[in-house]
């Protein structure tokens, strides 16, 4: 049974929709991330979810049962805010303890489960500090803490690590993950980077414009991206797209190099665009993709980030980084077939 | 100060390079002399009426029209007068009581308005918040008489009732809470709102505490004002039991003199209390209380 479902959520501000119907289907104990461009209605899903926003259309379940008029309180759920929203004027124990409120256990029994929580996120000794003295990084795991003491059947993120600097946010990235495989809570987290999406998820959710483009498994969404938005999202730096045109079941380079494809759905002739991930381009003798001028190179230690000016446009290849190709050489580039991907040009969708 | 490290007296600076080295002993240009000048004109104009205060209470009657500020013969005797009047205490004590009161009440009333305004989207929000806003524009002076008029048919004349209400709660304060509130910010709501709280807790365990600096100012505006409003308690109040001390004060002395060496003690003795309140308060106006629970 699924531990949260929406469906056909929609959300409205006046007469302006952000959110276009909504269908998702979260599993017990599952690590879901929603990702998208800003303004995609990330914020708004997590924030109906945890009942901050009203529903106008559709359904959310959670833990099988019809939340859409339930409080926040009522929802067995817990949140974390981008701005950690830990009460200042309270020492961190009592900023734990506010999240038991609301329930039921005794006092000793209360006290054990902050000192276990504590104890999870390594903050024993900061028990009695105020957030005032603690750094960025413990803060926000004293808002996990406080989300955590209740033990709710979902977690609610929202970009929680966007204020920390990089290599905390990486520090950070980690122990959620590690505390997530722990307790096990289902988590539903949102957040714009898509490198935080794809170590921390077991499943990605790629939103654009209040829509949902793509479910799936971090290899599913970088290896079989439904359309291009999605191929261009997922992968750094992004894939390349060249326009091409499809005829005979087989695709026809700018350049004139005819490829042929397996698998795809359509043998339709017309235009189309040919996504090829800047990994998965190598220099070849033969059986060509396309050729160009090295322009740019970016040395980035194992590898270098080399930028190729083709009639199809500037594409991006990543060479080894020991024997990159020279600014102004030619280079000749080729992949694996099962590497490329064919987009309808018109539609976005993906071809095979 | 820390005890000097141990130099090698090469490296120990004579004191005249320490003279050197300290320029901003000297006045460094005409704007920071100008600004002195300013600031030190201000503190003289602020301290002279309460210098001559406290000189007239220890003036003899025939002496409180000199200008000179030592008395000739100094005496305390007009404490021990004022003191010694019972009705001195009865209107300290009403004092007392009234801007306590109305002090409270405006910490209460303005501040949970001003959160309702700043927090929550309603309909007829912006209008409510305007229509408060505008009595601002209208003087004390043209509300006394329809408050008096009020007061009279309601049987509210002479009473404490009847000096306290019209400042129960105050358009000022309202506008002050509500910036306050605005610096609060909504996920701390929201939060409480996740853990469980009802919207009246989150008021007052949430943001609250948020913006004591503001209750604390707000509280020092407002009993200063009650303690020393002069104006509706004179024209509310009938009886001399009935006074604050302003008025009461006001009423030393007969029709042919006023006695002022009596006024300046009895004002003497009342700045008192808001010395103290003031004392009690400033300690909460602290800045960046807010900011400490967020990201920093
Ligand atoms: N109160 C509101 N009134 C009107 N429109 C709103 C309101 N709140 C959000 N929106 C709109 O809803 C859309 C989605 O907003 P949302 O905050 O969910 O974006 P997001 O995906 O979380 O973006 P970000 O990554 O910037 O946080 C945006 O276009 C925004 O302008
Ligand atoms: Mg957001």
């Amino acid at each position: 049974m699924a531990q949260l479902a929406l469906r056909n959520l929609v959300k409205r501000y006046g007469s302006t929709e952000v959110l276009h119907g909504i269908n998702l289907e979260v599993a017990d104990g599952e690590f879901v991330v929603f990702v998208g461009p800003s303004g995609c209605g990330k914020s708004t899903t997590l924030r109906m979810i945890a009942g901050l926003e009203e529903v106008s259309d559709g359904v959310i379940e959670i833990g099988g049962r019809e939340v859409n008029h339930l409080e926040p309180k009522e929802r067995d759920i817990a949140m974390v805010f981008q701005n950690y929203a830990i009460y200042p004027h309270m020492s961190v124990r009592k900023n734990i303890a506010f999240g038991l409120r609301s329930s039921k256990m005794s006092k000793p029994d209360k006290a054990r489960r902050i000192e276990e929580v504590a104890g999870i996120l390594s903050m024993t000794e900061l028990l009695e500090r105020k957030p005032s003295q603690l750094s960025g990084g413990q803060r926000q795991r004293v808002a996990i803490g406080r989300a955590m003491v209740r033990d709710p059947s979902v977690f609610l993120f929202d970009e929680p690590l966007s204020n920390l600097d990089a290599q905390l946010r990486t520090q950070m990235r980690l122990e959620i993950k590690k505390l997530h495989q722990r307790v096990g809570n289902t988590i539903v987290f949102v957040t714009h980077d898509q490198v935080e999406a794809m170590t921390m998820a077991d499943r990605i959710v790629i939103m654009k414009d209040g829509r949902i483009q793509q479910v799936g498994t971090p290899d599913e969404v970088y290896h079989r991206p439904q359309n291009t938005f999605v191929a261009r999202f997922i992968g750094a730096p992004s894939m390349n797209m060249l326009d091409a045109e499809m005829s005979d079941g087989r695709v026809i380079m700018p350049q004139g190099q005819a490829i042929q494809l397996g698998g795809l759905t359509t043998a339709q002739p017309g235009r189309i665009t040919l996504g090829v991930r800047p990994d998965d381009l190598v220099p070849v003798e033969s059986d060509m993709l396309i050729q160009g001028k090295v322009t740019v190179r970016e040395p980035l230690g194992s590898e270098t980030l080399i930028y190729v000016d083709t009639p199809g446009g500037e594409i991006v290849v990543k060479a080894d980084g020991r024997k990159p190709p020279a600014v102004g050489e030619v280079v000749r580039l080729g992949a694996d077939p099962a590497n490329l991907h064919v987009f309808d040009r018109e539609t976005g969708m993906v071809l095979r | 100060m820390t005890a000097a490290p141990d130099l090698p007296d090469q490296a120990r600076p004579t004191s005249d390079a320490l003279f050197r080295a300290s320029p901003s002993r000297r006045p460094r240009n005409m704007g920071q002399t100008i600004r002195w000048l300013l600031l030190f004109a201000g503190g003289i104009a602020m301290v002279m009426p309460i210098a001559y205060m406290i000189s007239t209470s220890l003036k003899w009657p025939h002496e409180v029209y000199n200008v000179n500020l030592i008395p000739e013969e100094p005496m305390i005797e007009n404490y021990t007068y004022v003191l010694e009047d019972g009705r001195f205490y009865l209107w300290f004590w009403n004092s007392l009581f009234i801007a306590t009161i109305t002090t409270v009440a405006n910490l209460f009333f303005d501040s949970l308005v001003g959160y309702t305004l700043c927090k929550f989207r309603f309909p007829g929000r912006k209008l409510v918040f305007i229509a408060i806003l505008s009595t601002l524009m209208i003087p004390t002076e043209m509300l006394v008489i329809p408050w008096y008029l009020m007061s009279q048919s309601f049987g509210w004349l002479d009473s404490y009732w009847g000096i306290m209400f019209p400042g129960l709660m105050t358009a000022f304060g309202t506008f002050l809470m509500k910036q306050f509130f605005e610096s609060v910010p909504d996920d701390f709501i929201e939060a409480a709102r996740i853990d469980g709280l009802n919207e009246l807790q989150i008021w007052w365990t949430v943001a609250m505490p948020l913006v004591k600096p503001a209750l604390a100012a707000l509280a020092i505006f407002v009993f200063l004002g009650n303690w020393t409003a002069f104006l509706w308690p004179l024209i509310v109040t009938n009886s001399t039991d009935m006074y604050t001390l302003p008025v009461g004060l006001s009423s030393f002395g007969d029709e042919a003199d006023v006695a002022w060496e009596l006024i300046m003690t009895g004002a003497a003795i009342s700045t008192i209390p808001t010395l103290i309140v003031f004392l009690i308060f400033q300690r909460f106006i602290i800045r960046g209380v807010v900011m400490a629970g967020l990201k920093g």
